[in-house]
């Protein structure tokens, strides 16, 4: 019963952009308004967000029984997750079918029975199938709802989900291709490498960030500035551009996943010392206790380090053994919260639990190595506010968004805007 | 536990982070020790990460160092306001203590914002001088949100 009249106007002229068409036409030239306007914000919670793209909304282990549900946001729309009693997963907007109110204003748990809005009590089952209305028949034959009122015409908009690994994500469009096909093999087999059995939560933070949210997602594809930026990975050679490992990107460009294999390089080596990078500290900088490194090969391949993207908002995330899910929500034009969930593994030992405990102290809202990326994608936003019609310059490496077998390269960036064109029609 | 001694102890460890001599933070604790900066909702669900988790006093001093010499972020420094601790229990000298705490973050600019409120659940017990030190501080917060990053503990 919803008549969407904000989809219709002038803004969504295939090719055109708010600002007329995509400067250059360039996948390596991004222009500074997109993380900036308004109308454009608008455009991509009703496109990507709600369009034909799989959002992450939570973890099987969020919800492992009969009733348990999680709440999250798919682009600017509430969501519930809620497991039913045949073991299925469905996933239903926020929102009474009533006058709109959210029908669970928690972050999750469990409903017994159905689930019923405070405001005026309509219940739903877990399918998000309006099931009851307070007072339908009225009060000794005065009041109630008219004749012929049809309950089934009413319900929140309902999601397709499908779970992957242990990840749920959910859909609005009846066009977004099997999970499996919208990654893409080399991704997916990437993803499986690490979720190869069941996982345990570990802990859960939030952190707002005061930029657009495609800031961050930018930095998580950007294998450039890892080892630049966060003088921790390089010190400590668990990161150098100049180490074996690569970028893998998905054909349609949204997804991807970056790899470092083996030890970085010696103390001495010459790449970084030469260009006096600022995250060469050899010799400056030495840890007291070492043990926060205290690393075991895991999967059995010498990756070390893996970051994985899936269009448009999650992350998922190998440091050696500190494993993360990362969850993009945006909050408004320049605002955004990045979910973090740490986890392990059920079957993990003791010893396997105390490193990773240890392990997190590297990512995170005060991780020595992920802390700057708190902090860069505001000096983004602060940076560029003068600057709407000028472009970024996303050239390393060349301009097309193939893998490569270098992470001194931008083809994911690239990569991420190949796919943000195609679902925003620009 | 004497109770003015405690509150010595939290007035002290304050001061060290507001008055940015973080090296002396780590002083404040023993070795082994075990701090760790999280929620109220982590600890309700028995979930063990923190955002920051150190078990050695090295590992405190290798967070200064890094503040110092690594990690990049904006000018900032705190102001705590700290309650007045409760001892809900001893054994063999060792006190459990739980400490309300407010902070407050400065940024270079002057911008202020209270940053975090929680509870410091923490085992003070005295070292071989007989200072009081913290065997554990666990830093619960009540909320979950940590805007754009934490740079210097809580």
């Amino acid at each position: 019963m919803d008549i969407r009249h904000d989809v219709i106007g002038h803004e969504d002229l295939p090719g055109q952009t708010p600002h007329g068409p995509w400067p250059e036409d360039s996948l390596a030239r991004v222009p500074y308004w997109v993380y900036r306007d308004e109308a454009n914000y608008q455009r991509e919670m009703r496109r990507l967000f709600e369009g034909a793209t799989w959002n992450f909304v939570c973890l099987e282990a969020d919800i492992p029984d009969k009733g348990d549900y999680r709440t999250n946001q798919v682009g600017a729309m509430p969501v519930i997750v809620v497991r039913d009693a045949d073991g299925a997963i469905n996933c239903f907007e926020n929102r009474c079918a009533h006058r709109g109110a959210l029908i669970a204003f928690d972050d999750g748990g469990n409903v017994k029975g159905n689930f019923k809005c405070v405001y005026h009590a309509w219940g739903y089952d877990l399918c998000g199938n309006l099931k009851g209305i307070a007072f339908e028949k009225g009060i000794n034959g005065l009041g109630g709802m008219p004749p012929g009122f049809d309950r089934a015409r009413f319900s929140p908009r309902k999601l397709r989900t499908t779970t992957l690994c242990g990840l749920v994500f959910a859909t609005l469009s009846d066009d977004t291709p099997p999970i499996e096909d919208f990654i893409g093999a080399e991704v997916l087999g990437r993803l499986k490498r690490v979720l190869n059995r069941p996982i345990r939560v570990m802990g859960r933070f939030v952190q707002p960030l005061p930029n657009n949210w495609k800031l961050y997602v930018e930095n998580v594809k950007d294998t450039y500035h890892a080892s630049l930026l966060h003088t921790f990975l390089t010190t400590f050679r668990i990161s150098r551009l100049t180490q074996g490992g690569g970028v893998l990107v998905s054909e349609d460009g949204g997804n991807h996943s970056s790899y470092t294999i083996g030890v970085a390089e010696g103390a001495n080596a010459g790449a970084y010392k030469a260009q006096e990078i600022r995250t060469d500290q050899d010799g400056r900088f030495a840890l007291a206790d070492p043990s926060v490194l205290d690393s075991v090969e895991e999967f059995g391949d010498q990756i070390q380090l893996q970051i994985l993207s899936v269009f448009p908002g999650f992350i998922l995330q190998q440091i050696h053994n500190c494993l993360a899910v990362r969850h993009v929500v945006p909050r408004g034009v320049d605002r955004m919260d990045l979910v973090w969930t740490y986890f392990g593994f059920t079957d993990d030992s003791p010893e396997m639990n105390r490193r990773r405990l240890k392990q997190q102290n590297l990512v995170g809202p005060a991780g020595f190595i992920s802390m700057e990326d708190g902090c860069v994608g505001g000096f983004v936003q602060r940076g560029t506010a003068a600057a709407g019609e000028h472009v970024s310059v996303i050239e390393m490496g060349g301009a097309t968004a193939e893998s490569q077998a270098t992470r001194a390269t931008e083809a994911s960036v690239r990569g991420f805007w190949k796919a943000y064109r195609r679902h925003m029609g620009y | 536990m004497d109770l003015a001694r405690l509150v010595e102890l939290n007035a002290t460890y304050a001061r060290v982070i507001d008055t940015d001599q973080l090296e002396e933070w780590p002083k404040l604790f023993l070795d082994p020790c075990l701090y760790k900066l999280t929620t109220a909702e982590n600890v309700a669900k028995g979930h063990e990460a923190g955002l920051i988790y150190a078990d050695t006093r090295g590992m405190l001093e290798d967070r200064v160092s890094s503040l110092r010499k690594v990690n990049i972020y904006e000018g900032q420094r705190y102001r705590h306001v700290v309650g007045l601790p409760v001892v809900l229990g001893e054994t063999n000298g060792t006190a459990d203590v739980e400490t309300p705490f407010l902070l407050v973050r400065v940024m270079r600019d002057g911008t202020t914002d209270l940053f975090a409120t929680g509870v410091y659940r923490d085992k003070v017990k005295p070292d071989a001088s007989g200072a009081l030190r913290f065997a554990e501080r666990v830093v619960v917060c009540d909320g979950r949100r940590f805007d754009t990053l934490v740079a210097i503990p809580f």
